[in-house]
């Protein structure tokens, strides 16, 4: 990581302690804005949060690593999250996962080469009437067949194809 | 930590929740007394204390693993598990306050399956053979496995280890394939100590007490005090044990091994072979080591009565700086330096305030760099051959031996730092049983030392013993004839933080010892010296907060820090268990130890007189002593890198 970006960083985090305060439980918006703003949340900026906050790093890494939707690490633009509790399993989640994985290319818990696709089960969306459920960032899916599954992605890839954009689209 | 707990602490961040339970008092208005029933025992208890304190005021035991007396309540592991009358479900007696008229009943059926279940789901998770575990007879799982006769693994059992042994820190290993998740460690480190090396992380079965990004226990901010290995209640946190080496090297007939003792593994010791706590073995020790085969037992007192010179004289030519000469350059207050857990404390969290650490060496490297040296010269022997162990009531020991800065002699000062428990197991393997020695004194040439020395041990005894010397060479009036007995009762006693004032209403002349560095002390003349005390880290940080903040403390000119509860006495080489109780009965045996002493003073010793004659014929801080028995420090800061 650069320095100037760094810095960068730091003066967001700063910013957001303003907005959020710097008490304990500013941390939960502070990790919320860093995570939309830098796509994961770096060791650099867990420590400094844990500096602006006065916590410790370790206690940063232990609510980061706690929650699913924060990631220390980099993930793919795109990050599909299968239910895997009970009602959607027995709608047939095994059966989406396989075309999921089989579609992509890679396992559930990685990411595409290309750096575009997560893959990873999550727990119950709460919509267990409308198994077998998936989400695919902020938008959910609903009776997934293995047959849509192949849509959804095509759709997706055209929205990163040579006339799309590089930013975050479509799913807000 | 006894007057410490966190409850109408500011700086506490343990969540509200964990914080133990604030019990109104009946002059508070609220509050009063509330009945009980625990096994058909009534009593009445104070309002919100909790089933495991009022069972335990009436002798009831309920077994538990999660909780620690020096910790807030975390409930977690639920051993102590109650049927309380109207609950549908079990109750954990460590985290249930009485807030209303309770039965209890402690050991129904329901109970004790329960407790079986609980300890054998423990034990499913938890890898290790006892006979190789260094905790062996000393742990609490395994007790409690015996306790509630386990007879086999009704869950399983591990067969094979799951995490590496993280063996990279000179002073702390931890082994997560025998910890059971109590998170003693964590409100350890981070409610008590403040330091914040571990923590859960991820969920669930994933859970698991963790680092900083897992990073070595050697990358991240780790203080080495210790505390954690203390309050495990398993073998899954234990010292880096150099006992092989000690061994191998008392085993070479070419190497001439030497060990010096601190005062506080004298005072507990004697609890790794079943004593009470609070029964000092000094001189019974000083036997068991001959046995062992050590060719000279020293007392650290010798050093911790020279460091007292070394450190007194740089306050006073410190004070002098500030107060005659007006230099701008001078920080003050001084920060004592014998604590190698808060000297790596402040070079994390306060390296600006580096200045401040008065640059004396701990009494342990100072003897290490005073016996390659002098004691080299004096009987002829190349250091090279000689091996300085040092028996030590800490784990950060073992570390500040291994800095690269600790080798003015030209050779490494001390080789082996070596906890009470290491020593109390090679006095084990040497077949010794230690209680029933005879006794034997200290070897010369540092045979004598005085009381001052062993109160090193306690918190508030570097104070105790700086100002019995500082009082009398600066007023030329004897202590006793301002404090009785010499006891400095002003700074004794385990409160978190200590503030005292001495006004100084006359001086006397300058010694012979200081005349090179001062003409009088006329410029001390009617000033008032200004003292603070606190141990365990978290109370170092209020400290530190406080004079930043310009506080109260700013306005100190010396400090005494120990990074420990209690002071070295409550150690993280000590034997475990610990508590208050423990803690204190240790004190006793120090404080008890010092009156013995017909010496109590350090500028008194007459080794100590010897040693500025005969080697830093210069006196105190002066080239050679700042050569050997001075150090530097290391800016480390708080940020680690990726």
């Amino acid at each position: 990581m650069l320095v100037t970006e760094r810095e960068r960083l730091r003066d967001d985090i700063k910013a957001w302690s303003q907005t959020f305060g710097t008490e304990r439980n500013a941390l939960i918006p502070i990790l919320q804005e860093v995570q939309k703003k830098y796509s994961n949340i770096s060791q650099y900026a867990m420590q400094v949060i844990a500096d602006v906050l006065d916590i410790h790093p370790v206690e940063v890494y232990s609510v980061v690593s706690f929650y699913s939707f924060l990631n220390d690490k980099p993930k793919g633009k795109y990050v599909i999250r299968l239910c895997q509790t009970i009602s959607c399993d027995m709608q047939g989640k095994d059966r989406v996962a396989r075309q999921l994985e089989n579609d992509l290319g890679i396992t559930f818990g990685e990411t595409t080469p290309d750096g575009k696709f997560s893959l990873e089960f999550a727990n119950c969306l709460g919509m267990c009437d409308q198994g077998p459920a998936m989400l695919i960032n902020d938008q959910v899916y609903t009776h997934v067949t293995p047959e849509k599954v192949h849509d959804i992605l095509e759709n997706i890839r055209r929205t990163f194809g040579v006339f799309a954009l590089e930013t975050k689209e479509g799913h807000h | 930590m006894s007057n410490t707990s966190a409850k109408d602490d500011k700086f506490s961040r343990a969540p509200v929740s964990q914080r133990p339970m604030v019990v109104p008092t009946q002059e508070g208005g609220i509050g009063g007394q509330v009945s009980v029933t625990i096994d058909s025992v009534d009593v009445k208890v104070p309002l919100g204390t909790t089933i495991l304190d009022a069972a335990r005021s009436i002798g009831i035991r309920i077994p538990t693993l999660c909780y620690h007396e020096d910790l807030c309540i975390a409930g977690v592991c639920r051993v102590c598990v109650v049927e309380v009358e109207g609950q549908r479900t079990l109750q954990a007696a460590c985290a249930y306050p009485i807030t209303a008229p309770t039965k209890v009943k402690t050991h129904t059926r329901k109970v004790r399956q329960a407790r079986r279940h609980i300890i054998d789901l423990l034990l499913s998770n938890h890898y290790g053979e006892c006979y190789t575990c260094s905790r062996n007879n000393n742990c609490e799982l395994q007790s409690l496995a015996k306790e509630y006769g386990v007879d086999f693994f009704r869950f399983g059992h591990p067969t094979e280890p799951r995490f590496e042994i993280d063996d990279s820190s000179h002073s702390v290993i931890r082994d997560m394939n025998k910890c059971v998740l109590c998170r003693r460690c964590v409100r350890t480190c981070i409610d008590m100590q403040e330091v914040g090396v571990l923590e859960a992380v991820y969920r669930g079965a994933d859970t698991r007490i963790c680092t900083f990004q897992d990073k070595p226990l050697a990358d991240v901010i780790c203080i080495n005090c210790g505390q954690c290995i203390n309050r495990c209640p398993t073998g899954a946190l234990r010292a880096n044990d150099p006992t092989d080496d000690v061994w191998a090297a008392i085993d070479d007939p070419t190497k001439h091994v030497i060990i010096q003792t601190a005062p506080s593994p004298r005072a507990a010791i004697g609890e790794c072979f079943g004593l009470e706590p609070g029964v000092p073995l000094t001189f019974e020790m000083n036997t068991a080591l001959k046995l062992c085969g050590f060719d000279r037992v020293f007392d650290t007192n010798f050093t911790a009565d020279l460091t007292i010179i070394e450190e007194g004289v740089e306050l006073l030519l410190r004070l002098k700086k500030a107060l005659v000469d007006k230099d701008p350059s001078i920080s003050l207050p001084q920060f004592t330096s014998c604590s190698p857990g808060w000297v790596k404390y402040i070079e994390h969290f306060y390296p600006e305030y580096l200045p401040n650490l008065s640059s004396a060496k701990s009494p342990q490297q100072m003897f290490g760099a005073v016996i390659k040296t002098y004691y080299a010269q004096m009987h002829n022997i190349d250091p090279k051959d000689i091996v300085c162990v040092a028996l030590m009531p800490c784990s950060a020991k073992k570390f500040e031996c291994n800095r690269p800065e600790m080798t003015s002699s030209g050779f490494k000062d001390i080789d082996y730092g070596l906890t009470s428990r290491e020593l109390a197991k090679m006095i084990s393997e040497a077949g010794i049983d230690l209680p029933k020695l005879h006794k034997s004194p200290f070897d010369d040439p540092f045979g004598t030392a005085t009381g001052s020395g062993v109160i090193f041990g306690a918190t508030g005894g570097v104070m105790e013993a700086a100002l019995r010397s500082v009082i009398e060479i600066v007023t030329g009036i004897r202590v006793e004839e301002i404090f009785e007995h010499a006891d400095i009762i002003p700074v004794r006693g385990f409160e978190g933080v200590k503030y005292a004032e001495l006004k100084i209403e006359k001086v006397g002349p300058v010694p012979d010892l200081l005349k090179g560095l001062f003409t009088d002390f006329n410029w001390l003349l009617g000033a008032t010296l200004k003292v603070g005390i606190c141990h365990g880290t978290a109370n170092a940080k209020k400290v530190m907060e406080d004079i930043k903040a310009g506080g109260k403390f700013s306005q100190c000119h010396f400090i005494e820090f120990m990074a420990c509860p209690g002071g070295c006495l409550g150690g993280g080489g000590q034997p475990i268990p610990t508590s208050p109780a423990i803690r204190e009965a240790r004190a006793r045996a120090i404080y008890a130890e010092d009156s013995a002493y017909t010496v109590r003073k350090s500028h008194e010793n007459p080794d100590i007189v010897k040693i500025y004659t005969e080697f830093f014929k210069e006196g105190p801080c002066s080239h050679l002593s700042h050569h050997l028995l001075h150090t530097h420090y290391t800016p480390r800061g708080k940020y680690i890198a990726e």
